[in-house]
């Protein structure tokens, strides 16, 4: 699924360069659920933001699902993250004005699918994470953890070939967290691809592939035995 | 632009984002409100000073005769010049090529009466052609006609004020009224753009005039229209030319400054309509800041909504929109907010001039108007530049990172 090699990714600041990313090599296969650990500052979040398409890599190749993805401008970047990437941010980033359903048929709305089938898809997926009777309320009525549940179905909807979680638990509560955790689990049993960023080690002990970055560095890269959230909802 | 989806999309940020909507709106309305309102009130302002100063014809001259200054070819000074009949017959015989039509003037006060109503009105013994000279309208009944002339018959036709001050509500046509201490039929009712006193005249034929007054065969003053197709340069030539011709034909020293005194009213003219230019410019000027400061706040409003849905434009581009439909969203939307209150405002600003009509006469404000084609314009032109003005911070927004525009709070 993601093929990167010697990857690298600095930030000017000012006269001095941040040397974020030094020579990543990793490959993820379908299928996986992997935890992208470390300390903050460590690049993790470089990373994500590269293989999500949200930033662009100095040296180095990043191939996602068997396409080279290089000379990113904007216009192919959009075409790129709305084909192949979902994305659940920490903040959960829905549109405050908008519906849940509204939310979810969002990225279906730029994929050019008709209005009808949008809203059939997306209440879909909003059932699929157990939010069908929430369909029509506004973000600011929802909860945490149904915010991000919302946002998950958002990712999903558009039927994307990866999944990014950007700590997708940060803002919740230990619970909620789990709960959060179980839907990421059960997406992942499905067959989707998913990659997490997180800091907690009990969240990246529910992943079946731990990533440590230290520095820019891999400096660990193992295998868990996952940890099923389902026993703690 | 057509699609169906991008419109429920607008429509839907629209109906749900009612406050912003509402402001950018409002904007936009009030300033072509405004600038309706000011051009129409400057349109107004000209339409009095019309009034005031270009009621009547604009191609007369006034001759009037005064007593001289100089003896001249065995006469003394201070000799009184009169114009007689042939004088005006001489005009149309020597200067057809300037003349377009002439007539006497006869002045004279006198108290008229109907039935138990009397006032004091100054009579105007005229030719048909005076209709002309003073853009005289008629209400009913008839002018002063060549027939009249003819048979010096004791017609009159009175102002819209007399009638109303000595008939009531009676019709005065056919009616016989006292002037001095004659009897004269009233033939016609007539009204003047010129203002109230110049609705208190009343016109008789100047040859009963003239067989009242012992059937002499003196004018007052003469009024002469040349064509105006001779423009200014024609009318001071025409000028020229009737002078000499009266100082010769009157025993006039060609040096002397009195005796003959010709009015040329495209004099005047030539002032009042540069008068009417600087007004104009007034009027352009006030318009096109009014215009401009919509336009200025517009583009603030532009930038601000811009700036507010920075990072639902982030969520947007992290979810597939590419950055031609982030513009395309933006801007369809400014314009159809733009079109719409453009145009309510505009509706709202020609409403408010057509109902103050003459109520701000007062105010020198009288019939304030804005022409279709320039309030049409001047809208487009706000539509437009809101379009320019919502373009660029739409453009820098879609350009913005979504990981930068996703951190905006």
């Amino acid at each position: 699924m993601i093929q990167i090699n010697k990857l690298h990714k600095s930030y000017k600041m000012g006269s001095s360069s941040l040397h974020v990313l030094k020579g990543i090599n990793l490959s993820v296969e379908d299928g996986e659920l992997v935890a992208i650990m470390g300390s903050s500052g460590s690049g993790k979040s470089t990373l994500l933001n590269i293989i999500g398409m949200l930033d662009i890599l100095d040296t180095g190749t990043y191939e996602l699902d068997d396409v080279l993805i290089e000379d990113l401008d904007e216009t192919k970047a959009a075409k790129y993250r709305n084909q192949f990437l979902g994305f659940v941010f920490q903040s959960f980033n829905l549109i405050n004005y908008k519906t849940a359903l509204e939310n979810v048929s969002l990225p279906l709305y730029y994929q050019g699918i008709n209005r009808k089938e949008r809203q059939e898809k997306a209440l879909k997926y909003l059932a699929s994470v157990g939010l069908a009777d929430w369909a029509t309320h506004l973000p600011s009525e929802l909860s945490g953890g149904q915010k991000q549940r919302v946002a998950i179905a958002r990712a999903l909807a558009s039927e994307p070939k990866l999944l990014l979680a950007d700590e997708p638990t940060g803002a919740l509560d230990t619970q909620t967290s789990y709960e959060v955790m179980d839907i990421i689990q059960k997406i992942n049993q499905q067959g989707k691809t998913i990659l997490v960023v997180t800091h907690e080690e009990d969240i990246a002990q529910m992943c079946k592939r731990i990533v440590r970055l230290k520095d820019g560095v891999i400096i660990e890269d193992v295998k868990v035995n996952q940890v099923l959230a389902e026993q703690y909802v | 632009m057509f699609s169906r989806d991008r419109w429920q999309e607008i429509f839907e940020t629209i109906r749900k984002n009612k406050l912003r909507t509402f402001l950018s709106g409002f904007t936009v309305a009030l300033g072509i409100l405004i600038f309706i309102i000011l051009f129409g009130f400057g349109n107004g302002l000209k339409n009095t000073f019309k009034e005031f100063f270009l009621d009547d014809a604009t191609n007369t001259l006034y001759l009037f005769a005064g007593k001289t200054s100089k003896p001249y070819k065995g006469f003394k000074a201070n000799r009184r010049i009169e114009f007689k009949n042939d004088d005006l017959k001489d005009i149309k015989e020597i200067f057809p090529f300037y003349l377009d039509y002439i007539t006497p003037r006869i002045s004279r006060g006198a108290s008229v009466r109907y039935k138990n109503e009397f006032d004091n009105y100054t009579t105007r013994a005229i030719a048909p052609d005076h209709q002309f000279a003073e853009k005289t309208i008629m209400m009913s009944g008839r002018y002063i006609n060549e027939l009249d002339i003819q048979n010096k018959s004791k017609h009159a036709v009175i102002g819209r004020l007399v009638a109303r001050d000595l008939f009531k509500q009676e019709d005065p046509l056919g009616k016989f009224i006292d002037v001095g201490n004659s009897v004269f039929k009233v033939v016609g009712v007539f009204q003047d753009d010129g203002g109230d006193n110049e609705e208190r005249f009343i016109y008789i034929p100047y040859t009963t005039r003239q067989s009242l007054e012992k059937g002499n065969d003196k004018l007052d003053q003469i009024i002469v229209a040349f064509r105006p197709e001779l423009g200014h340069t024609g009318a001071v030539a025409f000028e020229r030319q009737l002078r000499t011709f009266f100082k010769e034909k009157k025993s006039i020293d060609p040096t002397d400054p009195s005796g003959i005194f010709i009015r040329n009213v495209a004099d005047q003219l030539k002032q009042n309509q540069q008068f009417a230019n600087v007004l104009q410019l007034i009027v352009t000027f006030v318009g096109l800041g009014t215009l401009i400061a919509g336009i200025i706040g517009i583009s603030n409003i532009m930038v601000f909504v811009v700036k507010e849905r920075t990072k639902e434009l982030g969520i947007r581009k992290a979810l597939g929109a590419t950055p031609k439909s982030v513009i395309q969203m933006i801007l369809q939307e400014s314009i159809f907010i733009t079109t719409i209150s453009g145009y309510v405002g505009m509706g709202v600003g020609i409403l408010i001039l057509n109902n103050i009509g003459e109520s701000l006469e007062d105010y020198f404000i009288k019939n304030p108007y804005i022409d279709m084609e320039t309030a049409l314009f001047s809208t487009l032109i706000l539509i437009l530049f809101g379009g320019i003005a919502g373009y660029i911070p739409a453009k820098r927004a879609a350009s913005i990172k979504p990981i930068v525009a996703l951190r905006d709070e």
